[in-house]
Formats: structure tokens, C-alpha cells, sequence
């Protein structure tokens, strides 16, 4: 049984088909990616898939429930966390606060713990700090957990996105566009921080990516999509060789002759 | 009036005060001066100081909403209203007990805060701040025509509570009374500022898609610091009911919410400190501009707009990073 | 009098009230429309529209009496007056805050109304001010229905200020150019739209408009005071609600089933006039937790 299986689904905007009848599904332990080209609906899945958007139609199941119908935060409780396209820092927060939101889900404590300081109260506390410092400390980030989130570089800006995701303890971890903006460099790191958090926390990945290049190094599953329809899956090599999938990325013979 | 025009003596100041032991200091030293005014304090200024604490009550609590959670409410008078009115009904009315009526007015208060916001917290922000504005008047209104309420002239004759056999009914009760509430709202904010719940309101208000993605819910933390926010409101305004012995529905105009928020706004949103000088900017500014009368609201209006404009983050200096 | 003349009459009051609250919210709808945001001091835009209407009829009354052409006269002016008031409000305390957090602007538009309605207050003390004129009481009578020529006259200018906006919006160049940036103001940037001056343009027809309302409501109940703007500005926001914030034609049509809903409101029994108000927020919070988006409205994207 595959972790995430989605059928069908279909999501418009103003009568606007956004995504026709897509289905896909990650199994349990891989690392998979959707692709296609700008426009073709990927962030409109995953926003579909984390409660954002309300889908018209289809079936979502996720560990075995459905999450069709479920908010952003149940989702994200059942064990689906993500990260954004463009950053979403808390950004006037410390960066051991933002990576701490992460927590938010897998703790309780209520009002009247939170002002009499119960003893389990305290507890918490240490242990939203301590798993917040192990994530910080898996992406390489521990050093900086004071400094305000907003200052601090780029590259360094994803990585607590990540560790915020981590901090949800997920069980998938849905990436989008995790490489956009990264120099060559970062993007080797990403690579190797991508495979990590596989081999490490076991944690099942998939990740939105326009670059093809990182997509074909690290994903066993690509599913590729164009207009919100699926139009092939497979690996890498199946992938890359399908006239469909050349076509989508680089327009048809014909259009090219206009050109 | 930007930060870099704080004199260096300030800044010195604010570094100091962030060290945990000299803040210690200073609150001890601040509490003590607080306890030992009466004893030299004449009845107007005692009188004067105890609205202080009791608008610092108030705007605590506003500030939990407004501060905390970034909610513009615009009708909290109307929790402060439900307060006041449970309290004067069930003593003037039942012959209920002062003290047995504040679990009541907890209550109703956040009973109030629940039917409101439950359904509202999950609309964009300033069609919410519309239906708080709204609600607050529904409430005033209703106050006004109800004849349990005692229609617009209120209620009268509140019996003044007695407290082990000491009749509450002196001005240095009340400074008492009103001043160790105050310093309950600071303890109790200062405890949610520093959760669990204190970051998630944070979260939500730097981002709600975000807070919402790592697992936070949204309405739901709304909703939280939109009843305890009514609960303070509801307990200022039992308070206050038998520390005047009358309550009339004019008390709890739209006025009085905006002047409470304007009390949030001037010390510096979501700061203790700063709520705490904002509201004794409140009270204090009109008893020494005695001669303003009818320009105060004016006036008023105008710092906000001022405060808005050049310096959003209040009077309170912002903390040092 | 027979059901059918009190439901003829009850319409006739609804259309004059109706509108009244759709000319002021057609401001509050295009402001939104524009630059998202709910502006508080609307309804005192309305109320400052209104006395500074009187000032001027005080003013050129013995000039030309207090007839039509000096009402009509002192109207003009106090749009022009009221919409260029408008137009500094933006430019001092909105423009700055385009950029800050909502919950700021929203305070800073809440602050422009008290000082509105504070202002007034201190200029008149307080007081009612009577808004006198020497209209005749004549009118078209239809037996138990009766509607004075005042009334028609306050109908007729309140539509054709709208037919006016109407074709300004969507007729002329500057009317595409804000319908172009409340859909996506920085394409409009780029495409060398001085957005600023539309967004200020805006400004001046909404708060003229509130303006116009303002006078014809002194006409019609004689007298102004500063607390006028606080109520009608929120029953136009619930008009603009009702038609779907943003849409031009939704203000024009809630602001009419508003104010017929409320005049035939008065003849449910039972339910005294002090409850008219509860009635009408009642109305807009229901409205706002069911229906946000009005009538006309467009849907936004569905977020769970």
C-alpha cells in the first residue's frame, strides 16, 4: 500500500480545470517528484494535497485515511508537512522560534498550564526546545538559532524551512521547489541534505522541481504533468526519453517551426 | 521619532532591563511604590490611579486579542459590559453574593466571547474588526431595551462586597482591589506571551498560511485569545460594577472600545510594559488637561493616527536584538 | 389604508433610503475594490459632507435663497470640497501604511474617523444643527400613498450621480485604468499607469459621492450631526456587502435592498423601532459569516 495515493482529482477555479483527473501515489521510503513544465499545476497539487485548496472531486488517501476534506492542520498532524515556494519564514521570530512552530502540533499544553507553569507544562517546553535543536542541528543551522529569521541569508532562509518542516515529525515531506534560487553549490548540498533526511529519519519525500537536473539525480518516481493532466511516469531514463514529455517541455515540432 | 533618536541613556536603559535579574528589580521596586501610595496619595489622586489599574486590566486584555493574535476588536466594551451587567443583575436582582457572581461573569463572559468569535474568527480581518463594531452595539443596544438590564438608566444600588467582614466601599479598597487585579492581568500575560500558545498567536499573526502548514489551528488559536480576552473584560467589569455601585448601557459605547484599543496602541502592541503606560496615558492625559473637555476624544484620535503613522510599534521602545 | 398602499409606500421610503446608502456605498466598494481597503472614515466623509453642504448654503443663501439651484449649488461644492478631503486623507495617513501589516492600516483608518467625527464634534459642541430650507411640501398624491416632489428630486440626482459613475467606469480611459489596477496593481506599474493618481482619483469620487449623500440627507431629515456618519457608514458597508464588496453595480443594488429590507422591517409587528439597528448589524453579521461575498461579488478561490 502505497503512503500517498491520490485518484482522480480534479480541482477549477471559475470553471477553470485546473487539474483533470490526475492520479499518482508515493510508496513508503522513496523519494518522488512531480514535474512539468510552468503552469502545469504542480503547486496547485500540492496545495490540493495539504488542505490549501479544496478539491472538486477525487480521492486522497494518505497512511491509509482519506484527507480529502481535512484542514491544513489536521493534515499536517496525520503527518504531511511542507515547505513553500517562496519562503514563508516567520521572519521577525528567532530562528529556534520558527523551527519551533513545528512542535506545535505534536504538543498540549492549554491555558492553565501555560500560566501555572505545571510540571508537564515544563516537560514540554524542554522537549519543543530539543527536538527543535536536533533539527536545526540536521540541517546545519544550530549555530544560528538566535539570530532573527528575516536576516538572515537565503540559502540559510530554506534550510529553517526545513527544519520547521522536520520539527512536525512528518512522515512525508512535500518539497516545493526546494532548489529555486540556489547556486550550484547549494544545489549539491540540497542533493545529499535530500538523500539524508531518507536515509536518516526515514522520512518518504516528494518534491515539485523545475530543475530537471536535481530531479533526475535524486527521485526513483517522476510523475510528469502538463495542464493538470498526468502525461507519463517512470524513472528517470523512461521519463526522459518520452516524446510526450519533450514535446510538453519544449513545445512541438510545428510550434518550433513558427518560431 | 525613529529608534536611532533614542538618546543613548535609553538605550542603555532598555539594554539593562533586558538582563531577567534587573527587570526583577525594577518590577519589585515598581510594586512596592505601587503599595505604599495610598498612604500619601490624597482621594482624587487614589481615585485617578485606581481607574489606571483598572483600564491596565482592560487593555491587558484587549492586548491579548489586538496584540497577541492581531485581531482588531472593536466592540471589547461589550465583554466588559457583560461583566458588569452579570455581576449587577445576580447581586441587585438575586441577592447573590459579590464573589460567587465572578465565576458567573467568567462565564458569560466567555460564553459572549465564544458565540462571537467562533463563527467571525475565520473571516478576513476587517470584516471581523465590522462585527465586533457590530456586536458591541448589539450588546449596548440590547442592554439599553431589556428590562433585566434596567433599560438606558441601568442599574442602580449594587450592594458594595464585603471582603472578611471588611466592607469594601473606601477609595483605598478599591486602589487595592484594582491594583492587585492589575498585577494578576501582567502575571497572566506575561505567562501566554512566553507558551506554547503565546508563539502559536505569534505565528498566526506573522503568517497564517504558514502557522496553518506546520500544524497550527488557526481559528482555533483565535478563538482562544479572543476568550480569554473576554474573560479579562469580564472580570474588570464585575469589578467594576460594584466598585460604582450603578451601571448605565453608556458606559459601553463604541467610544469606550476605541479608547481601550487607543490604550493598546499608544504603549506598543503586544508589549506589557508599553499597555501598562498606554493605559495610564489614558487616564492620566484628560485629569491634567482638565481644560480639553470635549476635545479629548480629538486629541486622542489624533496621537493614534500619529503613533500609527510614525512609529506602529507604541512609545514602548522596541527590544534590542 | 389597504395592504397594497402601505406596501406602495413602504417602497417608495425604501428606494429614498435605499438610495441614500447605496451613493455611500458605492465609496466604500470602490475604495475596497482599489486598494483593499475598509475605510472607517467613510461614513464621517458623509457626515463632513453634509455640514460643510450647509456651510455653503448658509453661505450663498442670500444669494439665491435657500431654493433648488442653491441646494444643488452647495451640493456641487461640497463634493469638490469633501472629495479633495478625501483625497489628502489617502495621501497623508493611507498611503504611507499600503505596505503595513493590515491589523495598522485598519487602526490608522479608525483614527481618521474619530478625528472626522471628534472634529465636527468640538466645532459644533455637540449640538444638532438645523438644515433649513424653503422647499414646499407639495408632493404626487395618490390617495393613501404620498411622495413629495423633495423626495422624487433626492431619487432622481441620487441616479443620476450613479448613471454618471456608471459610464465614467466603464467608458472612459480613466475608468479602465482603475478597474485594471484593483485586479493587478503592479502590471498596472508596468504597463506606465500612474497608479497613484487613480488610486487618488478614487478616492475624490467615493468621498464625493459620500459627500452628495450627506447633503441630500440634510434636505431630507433637516437637521446634521456629527455622530451621522457612524451608523450610516456601517448599514452602507452592509449594503456593500449585500452586493459583493468590490462590485460597483453590487453597492448600487445593496444599497437598495438594504434600504427597502429596513422600511419594510418597520411593519413587522411586534418589534419596536429601537431594535431596528440590532436588526440591521444582526443582518451584517449573518451576512458576513454567510454569505461574504454578496451578491454580486466574485468568488475567490475556495480555501478550506
Amino acid at each position: 500500500m502505497a503512503l500517498l495515493e491520490v485518484q482522480n482529482l480534479v480541482l477549477s477555479f471559475a470553471g477553470l480545470e485546473v487539474i483533470r483527473e490526475l492520479g499518482f501515489s508515493v510508496e513508503q521510503g522513496t523519494i518522488a517528484s512531480l514535474i512539468g513544465p510552468n503552469g502545469a499545476g504542480k503547486t496547485s497539487v500540492f496545495n490540493c494535497l495539504t488542505g490549501f485548496y479544496r478539491p472538486d472531486s477525487g480521492r486522497i488517501h494518505f497512511n491509509d485515511h482519506s484527507i480529502l476534506r481535512l484542514k491544513p492542520h489536521k493534515i499536517t498532524q496525520a503527518g504531511m508537512a511542507r515547505t513553500f515556494q517562496n519562503l514563508r519564514l516567520f521572519k521577525s521570530m528567532t530562528v529556534l522560534e520558527n523551527v519551533m512552530s513545528g512542535m506545535h502540533c505534536r504538543t498540549s499544553t492549554g491555558v492553565l498550564g501555560s500560566i501555572f507553569h505545571t510540571p508537564s507544562q515544563q516537560r514540554e517546553e524542554e522537549l519543543i526546545r530539543r527536538v527543535s535543536e536536533e533539527c536545526l542541528a540536521f540541517v546545519g543551522l544550530l549555530d544560528k538559532k538566535d539570530r532573527h529569521a528575516g536576516n538572515l541569508p537565503y540559502g540559510d532562509q530554506r534550510r529553517v524551512e526545513w527544519a520547521r518542516a522536520l520539527a512536525t515529525k512528518p512522515k512525508l515531506l512535500l518539497l516545493d521547489e526546494p532548489a529555486a534560487g540556489l547556486n550550484h553549490d547549494e544545489k549539491q548540498e540540497l542533493i545529499e541534505l535530500i538523500l539524508h533526511i531518507r536515509k536518516e529519519l526515514g522520512i518518504t519525500i516528494l518534491l515539485i522541481e523545475h530543475d530537471m537536473g536535481l530531479v533526475m539525480k535524486v527521485s526513483e518516481k517522476i510523475t510528469v504533468i502538463d495542464y493538470g493532466k498526468k502525461i507519463a511516469e517512470g524513472t528517470a531514463v523512461e521519463v526522459q526519453s518520452n516524446p510526450k514529455v519533450i514535446e510538453a517541455y519544449l513545445g512541438s515540432e510545428d510550434e518550433e517551426d513558427l518560431l | 521619532m525613529s529608534p536611532s533618536a533614542d538618546t543613548s541613556v535609553v538605550t542603555d536603559g532598555i539594554n539593562w532591563l533586558q538582563h531577567q535579574r534587573n527587570r526583577m528589580i525594577v518590577l519589585m521596586v515598581m510594586a512596592a511604590v505601587a503599595m505604599v501610595i495610598p498612604l500619601v496619595a490624597n482621594n482624587y489622586m487614589l481615585e485617578v490611579l485606581t481607574n489606571a489599574w483598572f483600564y491596565t486590566i482592560l487593555c491587558l486584555g484587549l492586548n491579548i486579542v489586538v496584540g497577541y493574535a492581531g485581531l482588531l476588536d472593536l466592540g471589547y466594551a461589550a465583554f466588559f459590559a457583560v461583566g458588569a451587567y452579570t455581576t449587577g443583575i445576580l447581586t441587585s436582582q438575586f441577592g447573590i453574593n459579590f464573589w460567587l457572581t465572578i465565576p458567573a461573569a467568567v462565564l458569560c463572559s466567555m460564553l459572549a466571547g465564544i458565540i462571537i468569535g467562533g463563527p467571525t474568527l475565520r473571516l478576513r480581518s476587517d470584516y471581523l474588526a465590522i462585527v465586533t463594531l457590530g456586536f458591541g452595539e448589539i450588546v449596548r443596544i440590547i442592554a439599553r431595551n431589556l428590562e433585566i438590564t434596567g433599560g438606558a438608566s441601568g442599574l442602580i444600588g449594587i450592594d458594595r462586597p464585603s471582603f472578611f467582614g471588611i466592607e469594601l466601599s473606601q477609595g483605598i479598597h478599591f486602589y487595592y482591589v484594582f491594583l492587585l487585579l492589575a498585577i494578576f492581568a501582567c502575571f497572566v500575560s506575561y505567562r501566554l506571551q512566553n507558551s506554547r500558545l503565546g508563539r502559536a498567536w505569534q505565528y498566526v499573526r506573522e503568517d497564517e498560511d504558514a502557522a496553518e502548514a506546520m500544524g497550527i489551528n488557526r481559528v482555533g488559536v483565535k478563538l482562544y485569545a479572543y476568550v480569554i480576552g473576554a474573560m479579562f473584560g469580564g472580570v474588570a467589569g464585575s469589578f467594576f460594577a460594584v466598585k460604582m455601585t450603578a451601571i448605565s448601557p453608556e458606559t459601553f459605547t463604541f467610544a469606550q472600545s476605541v479608547l481601550i484599543l487607543l490604550g493598546v496602541v499608544l504603549g506598543g502592541m503586544g508589549k506589557i510594559p508599553g499597555v501598562i503606560v498606554g493605559a495610564f496615558a489614558l487616564v492620566l492625559f484628560p485629569e491634567i488637561f482638565r481644560g480639553l473637555g470635549s476635545m479629548r476624544m480629538l486629541i486622542f484620535a489624533i496621537v493614534m493616527l500619529i503613533i500609527m503613522l510614525y512609529r506602529p510599534e507604541g512609545i514602548w521602545p522596541r527590544k534590542q536584538s | 389604508m389597504s395592504t397594497l398602499d402601505i406596501i406602495l409606500q413602504q417602497l417608495a421610503n425604501g428606494l429614498i433610503l435605499g438610495s441614500f446608502y447605496a451613493l455611500v456605498a458605492l465609496g466604500y466598494t470602490m475604495v475596497y475594490g482599489i486598494i483593499k481597503l475598509l475605510n472607517f472614515a467613510h461614513g464621517d466623509l458623509y457626515m463632513v459632507g453634509g455640514f460643510v453642504g450647509f456651510l455653503i448654503l448658509s453661505a450663498i443663501s442670500g444669494l439665491l435663497g435657500e431654493s433648488w439651484a442653491a441646494i444643488v449649488c452647495s451640493m456641487v461644492l461640497s463634493m469638490l470640497a469633501v472629495g479633495l478631503l478625501g483625497v489628502i486623507i489617502q495621501r497623508v495617513a493611507y498611503r504611507p501604511m499600503l505596505q503595513a501589516p493590515r491589523l495598522s492600516i485598519l487602526i490608522t483608518a479608525l483614527a481618521v474617523s474619530m478625528i472626522l467625527s471628534n472634529g465636527v464634534m468640538a466645532i459644533t459642541d455637540g449640538e444638532y444643527l438645523a438644515f433649513n430650507t424653503d422647499l414646499s411640501f407639495d408632493g404626487l398624491d395618490f390617495g393613501n400613498v404620498f411622495i413629495s416632489y423633495t423626495q422624487l428630486a433626492l431619487v432622481v440626482s441620487a441616479s443620476l450621480l450613479m448613471v454618471i459613475l456608471y459610464l465614467f467606469v466603464n467608458k472612459t480611459l480613466y475608468g479602465k485604468a482603475m478597474r485594471a489596477i484593483a485586479i493587478d496593481q503592479d502590471a498596472c506599474k508596468l504597463m506606465g499607469i500612474n497608479v497613484n493618481r487613480i488610486i487618488a482619483m478614487t478616492f475624490f469620487i467615493g468621498s464625493s459621492l459620500a459627500a452628495a449623500a450627506g447633503v441630500m440627507a440634510g434636505v431630507y431629515y433637516g437637521s446634521l450631526h456629527f455622530s451621522m456618519g457612524f451608523v450610516i457608514g456601517l448599514k452602507a458597508f452592509t449594503a456593500a456587502v449585500i452586493g459583493g464588496i468590490g462590485s460597483i453595480p453590487g453597492a448600487m443594488l445593496g444599497g437598495l435592498v438594504l434600504g427597502l429590507l429596513e422600511a419594510f422591517g418597520t411593519q413587522i409587528p411586534f418589534v419596536g423601532s429601537e431594535w431596528k439597528d440590532v436588526f440591521s448589524f444582526g443582518l451584517l453579521i449573518l451576512l458576513l459569516i454567510l454569505k461574504p461575498t454578496g451578491i454580486l461579488g466574485k468568488t475567490e478561490i475556495e480555501r478550506m
